[in-house]
């Protein structure tokens, strides 16, 4: 699905990223992790497009989208979510998801203007779907409310309804239990697992929350200043000697 | 039932308008008419604004090149060639615009989109900064145009101006011009491409990520309001008859962003509103100008006064109420209604008080 060949990311002398080489294949559930400042989000953003990368090259089903903008990866069908949770503020819940079908919808300036019928129809149509999504997450009730009045776990909720509603299918999620309780992050688990199936896709996550990752992610990788210290299984993992030492230091 | 109480509200007010409008130039003088007009062309320019500045987050400072521009094409396109010859003493104009004479509708379709094709080929550049660098730049550009305006002799009759513009701006002409404007706003603002518009202002890199071009956004957000702010000036030359490079510099962009920022950045009523208030207040001011006798202080006239006063206003405004007087949201008779009920019922209450403690109301 998605694969890395040597992805470097380099900003002046410091290296956030170095030979990053990752492959997932088609409805994993894949974890990245590692402690602070390890060069996780910076991986995410030079997949998305959000910085080009460095050196290497960024391979979705085949084709090199190294270096490609944000929208046209997005386009291809890559959808994230941000760590520090990036609504548009002055738009109501629905309307957030119905930007991300914008995309999908393939209006121009002067038909959706005009309102003409074609446009209409997508129109409809896009917010039939937006609010089923909604719905699945339950956050239908709230759908004309402002955006960033939602408590913070709908909010999180709301970036990857909002995410999925671009028709992904790789989908990359930064960090989605930041500040859930256990409980919730539980009830993430089940949700991220779900959308998995039922939309089928892939996914890459970056966590935090050891429960979280070695609960649903059959593979992860470990950055540690971004340089790759292990990959394998939550157990493989969990007993390697250099990933215990990035997470606990050593004397 | 709630919706239908809105809509006739809506119509009887509007046909209220339409009413006095069309009947305006029976019972008003001529000063009043022209201040009545220049409200029109404000609401034009201050929603040219506001799409750019309240809808798509781009602050920019260019609106009186890309008016110029519009100001310049139509009063050309519009001139009679005899006209013409009159303007050009100094040296003959160019050729191609010798004998030519459109329409009035056609010029202010023309001056639209010479405004805006100007502004497509700025946006390439210009667009990629942002905040306060886009308005540097577009400040400039305004700039080169009137530079380029003083010195197109052949072109433009330089800095002598175009005197004699035929007087098309008449009430109906600059009010449909206005209503087009608010309608054409209003669709545009709740279609889904406006929706992109607002993402791309309250986060970039998220539009981004969830597949807005906001180049394409930026651009075309640039274009549709510069080809407003070019029907707009071509109305303004219209209306005044006369113009000339001198006109368009940053004082004008100035008032319009002044009209954006009082009635609320983003919001579209807001915009009318302003427009009307500072067009009206900026001819009704006129006396702090004038020599003055306030018993104690006498003053022999001290032109400018009536911006300082308008400065500050903005400031009042910035520091108290910084969304301005509509802040993002729209006109509504709720609104209006509930507040109309708050004070009702305040007042009644006040009144039982006071006649409870015996006191007279």
């Amino acid at each position: 699905m998605i694969k890395t060949t040597d992805l470097n990311m380099r900003f002046g002398g410091l290296t956030a990223v170095s030979s990053l080489n990752m492959e997932i294949g088609k409805n994993e559930i894949v974890g990245l992790i590692g402690p602070n400042g390890a060069g996780k989000t910076t991986a995410f953003n030079a997949i998305t497009g959000v910085y080009k990368p460095s050196s290497g090259h960024i391979y979705f089903k085949g084709r090199d989208i190294s270096g490609f903008k944000p929208n046209r990866i997005t386009e291809l069908g890559i959808a994230r979510t941000f760590q520090n949770i990036r609504l548009w503020k002055d738009l109501n819940v629905i309307e957030n998801v119905l930007v991300a079908r914008h995309l999908r919808m393939g209006v121009g300036v002067f038909s959706s203007t005009l309102h003409l019928p074609g446009y209409m129809k997508k129109e409809k149509h896009s917010k039939e779907m937006a609010m089923s999504l909604l719905a699945s997450v339950g956050l239908a009730d709230e759908a004309h409310e402002a955006a960033t009045s939602l408590p913070y776990g709908k909010q999180r909720r709301l970036e990857i309804v909002r995410a999925l509603a671009t028709e992904p299918s790789l989908l990359l999620l930064d960090e989605p239990a930041a500040g859930m309780n256990p409980q919730e992050s539980i009830e993430l688990m089940d949700f991220i697992a779900k959308i998995r199936d039922d939309f089928d896709l892939t996914i890459l996550l970056i966590e935090h929350h050891m429960q979280v990752v070695m609960g649903i992610c059959k593979r992860m990788y470990v950055l540690d200043y971004g340089v790759t210290i292990a990959h394998g299984t939550p157990d493989e993992i969990r007993s390697n000697k250099k990933v215990i030492e990035a997470y606990l230091g050593v004397d | 039932m709630k919706l239908k109480r809105n809509t006739i509200l809506s119509i009887a007010a509007l046909s209220c308008l339409a009413i006095f409008l069309g009947f305006a130039d029976l019972f008003l003088g001529r000063f009043a008419i022209r201040i009545l007009n220049l409200s029109a062309i404000y609401i034009v320019l201050a929603l040219s604004l506001n799409i750019l500045n309240g809808f798509t987050g781009l602050f920019s400072l260019g609106h009186a090149g890309f008016m110029a521009v519009g100001a310049y094409v139509s009063a050309l396109l519009t001139m009679s060639p005899s006209q013409k010859e009159m303007n050009f003493f100094l040296e003959p104009i160019v050729p191609f615009l010798q004998n030519i004479q459109l329409p009035f509708v056609l010029a202010l379709i023309a001056a639209g989109l010479c405004a805006g094709i100007a502004a497509f080929i700025i946006g390439f550049p210009a667009l990629r900064l942002k905040d306060d660098y886009l308005a540097i730049a577009t400040l400039g550009f305004a700039e080169i145009i009137r530079v380029l305006l003083t010195n197109a002799q052949r072109l433009t009759n330089g800095a002598q101006g175009l005197k004699g513009i035929t007087k098309h701006s008449t009430t109906p002409v600059v009010w449909s011009v206005a209503a087009l404007s608010v309608l054409f706003t209003w669709a545009l603002t709740r279609s889904s491409y406006g929706r992109t518009m607002k993402a791309v202002r309250d986060d970039e890199i998220a539009a981004e990520a969830m597949g807005v071009n906001i180049t394409r956004v930026k651009s075309v957000s640039f274009v549709i309001s510069s080809f407003m702010a070019g029907v707009g000036g071509a109305l303004l030359g219209h209306m005044i008859t006369t113009i000339d490079p001198k006109m368009f510099m940053l004082p004008l962009t100035f008032n319009i962003l002044l009209i954006v920022v009082l009635g609320g950045n983003g919001s579209i009523s807001g915009s009318v509103i302003g427009a009307i208030v500072v067009t009206v207040l900026m001819e009704a001011l006129r006396f702090l100008d004038m020599p003055m006798n306030l018993l104690v202080i006498k003053t022999n006239g001290l032109p400018g006064l009536r911006m300082v006063m308008f400065s500050l206003l903005l400031m009042l405004v910035v520091l108290y109420r910084q969304r301005g007087l509509m802040g993002n949201r729209e006109f509504s008779w709720d609104a209006i209604i509930g507040a109309g009920k708050r004070v009702f019922s305040a007042g009644n209450r006040a009144h039982k008080n006071s006649s409870k403690n015996g006191i007279k109301p």
